[in-house]
């Protein structure tokens, strides 16, 4: 092998690394700083975490409120039960954990014990989808499809730290359970560019395009809107419409863009291709008889690998380069 | 030894009467399981936790948890019992749109704390439950009622681990034992002997029973509720599943005891007449 012009190979950064790209803005612990602001004037707010305060920046709030945290070890079934009980005694739980183990070990608990009696508990996980090159065990790549079939709970993917700090106050303004999907760490700030605030519920459209319509959620919208301004180059228009809130889905505001005519409609979501944003798009666009082009950058139904986040966005089709490319590909 | 307390007696009979007639009304259901525990929930609902029978949401009530959803038949026998569900619901049990589901559900039956059935749940809610009560200054109990069955699940004794690292002294766990599952005798299943030492080592006080014998009954409650240390209780009771009517208790050992339509009031009148006419209830039709 010749080494002298082999790519250089990148290696698996740290679990908890930040996901933002070098160079880029970002806000350290959005979801931690906003949360000990808002738990200043609300004393029903307590901190619970199944050992992973620490890497979910839930340890900013222990510190502020010591008697007010509640560390439940590394036993995600018992978080969810626990918390349930807080919720019962009038608490407003935020509980922190990884997406993989809320999903995939503790789901039965956040379904019978907080979901079915609509407690107000506000589950925040980190390492949504591919956000973490450890493989498999960490990568919550179907999160979003296991929680979109829980009655009553409230799903949001936010962008970046500012939509992240006023999705707390959302949050805890909702009377019900809810699931986040975390950023942790240095954040990405990216909507404070933009005419743009967090509404639960609501998608909202960050800048209009003649060609291309993406509907985004999570660290996609930030890729979206890098996309915009590559293909701009290209005279390709691309609207870029934010869905923070998956469940419930702003199907109103979805239908009515998809309906201006002749766009391409792309689904971009860090997120398997199976039961995310994208399928839930296509569903409220079939119902309403709205039949546009239609693609998804999504993550494939399959078992990822461990590695570089750049080289995995990159492989797996969700880094801006490969979204762009995908898309000029589509238009073809 | 002769038991002391009448009252309770009465209490117990009463519960058992109301899910005999319970069971009739569906024709089925875990009444084995309710027969079993209804000296316990006598002793819970008549001698040992406060509640409001008119307010069931009251602050100051203590809380009883059912993780076994599937012995909602018992747990509604005591709430009739206890005055929190008014008699004239028991003709619904089970039917459209009662509230007395077969499986106890919170959103549907006023007093049912929990919405189990999904086994091994109950113990993390009590867990939050009594942490909720001490961080608002609250003196009440939380009784986590569970069957043996519940101690396979891994979730109980993540709950277990943390009532004792929190040192809940407001929590008590009330075990079953009437070693039946669904698949056969609970030893058999998954051994969990010796019981009481695995609930001392978590780093509870730990009691064992016989959850048939009213004195013995209150005797454990007293003692868990007045234990001066700092740490989560647990009695551990050994019950006999159809206790009461004895052609129940001998019948071939099954999760579900099977029970022929004119059985009900055969049992019905057995439990009669092993009870005292002075106890029996006014005004109840027989």
């Amino acid at each position: 092998m010749n080494t002298a012009t082999a790519k250089p190979r990148l290696t698996t950064s740290a679990m908890i690394a930040s996901i933002a790209s070098e160079g880029q803005r970002t806000r350290s612990a959005p979801f931690g700083t906003a949360l000990v602001e808002l738990a200043r004037d609300r004393p029903d707010i307590v901190g619970m975490s199944a050992d992973l305060a620490k890497y979910t920046d839930l340890h900013l709030f222990a510190q502020a409120y010591p008697e007010r945290f509640f560390q439940m070890g590394m036993a995600e079934q018992l978080l969810m039960g626990a918390a349930g009980g807080m919720a019962k005694e009038g608490f407003t739980p935020f509980i922190t954990t990884y997406a993989v183990f809320a999903s995939r070990r503790a789901y039965d608990f956040i379904h019978q014990v907080i979901a079915e009696e609509n407690l107000n508990v506000k589950i925040a996980c980190a390492l949504p989808g591919l956000t973490t090159g450890y493989g498999p065990s960490h990568q919550a790549t179907e999160d979003i499809a296991i929680f979109r079939g829980v009655p009553g709970l409230t799903i949001v993917d936010p962008c970046d730290a500012l939509d992240t700090e006023q999705a707390v106050a959302a949050m805890a303004a909702h009377q019900g359970p809810v699931y986040m999907r975390l950023l942790r760490g240095k954040v990405p700030l990216v909507l404070d560019e933009y005419d743009y605030s967090f509404e639960l519920g609501k998608a909202k459209l960050l800048r209009d395009g003649r060609e291309v319509l993406v509907i985004s959620s999570g660290i996609m919208t930030m890729r979206a809107l890098e996309v915009a301004e590559v293909l701009r180059a290209d005279k390709i228009g691309v609207a870029v419409l934010h869905t923070p809130t998956i469940k419930p889905l702003d199907e109103e505001t979805i239908v009515r863009e998809a309906r201006r005519s002749g766009r391409l409609v792309v689904v971009a979501e860090n997120h398997s291709v199976v039961g995310g944003l994208g399928e839930a798009v296509a569903g409220a666009l079939l119902r309403a008889g709205v039949a546009p082009p239609f693609r998804q950058v999504a993550l494939p139904d399959a078992f990822l690998d461990a590695g570089a986040l750049p080289t995995l966005h990159d492989r797996y089709g969700i880094s801006t380069e490969a979204m762009a490319a995908s898309i000029k590909s589509w238009l073809r | 030894m002769e038991h002391t307390n009448t009252a309770l007696q009465g209490a117990a009979y009463r519960i058992r009467r109301y899910a005999l007639r319970m069971g009739e009304v569906q024709g089925q259901g875990y009444v084995g399981q309710a027969l079993g525990m209804a000296d316990i929930l006598a002793v819970a609902y008549r001698h040992a936790m406060q509640y409001r029978p008119d307010q069931p949401e009251w602050e100051g009530r203590d809380r009883f948890l059912l993780s076994h959803g599937h012995y909602a038949i018992a747990l509604y026998a005591a709430l009739f019992e206890a005055g929190i569900l008014p008699e004239e619901e028991l003709e619904t049990y089970g039917s459209d749109d009662s509230r007395l589901p077969m499986s106890g559900m919170a959103t549907y039956t006023p007093g049912m704390e929990m919405s189990g059935g999904s086994l091994g749940q109950g113990l993390t809610i009590a867990v939050g439950m009594a942490l909720g009560l001490r961080q608002k200054a609250n003196p009440a109990f939380v009784y986590n009622s569970m069957s043996d069955g519940e101690l396979d699940e891994g979730a109980t004794w993540e709950a277990a681990m943390s009532a004792a690292h929190y040192r809940l002294g407001n929590l008590i766990t009330l075990v079953d034992i009437n070693n039946q599952q669904a698949d056969g005798p609970s030893g058999k299943i998954l051994g969990f002997e010796p019981l009481a030492d695995k609930w001392t080592a978590f780093g509870w006080f730990v009691q064992r029973a016989n959850g048939n014998d009213l004195d013995a009954v209150v005797a454990a409650f007293d003692a868990a509720r007045a234990h001066p240390l700092p740490q989560p209780r647990v009695i551990l009771f050994d019950t006999l599943m159809g206790s009461g009517v004895p052609f129940l208790e001998q019948r071939d050992k099954n999760h579900f005891i099977r029970v022929e339509a004119d059985e009900w009031q055969q049992a019905i009148a057995l439990l009669d007449s092993q009870h005292a006419p002075a106890t029996h209830p006014a005004g109840e039709k027989p």
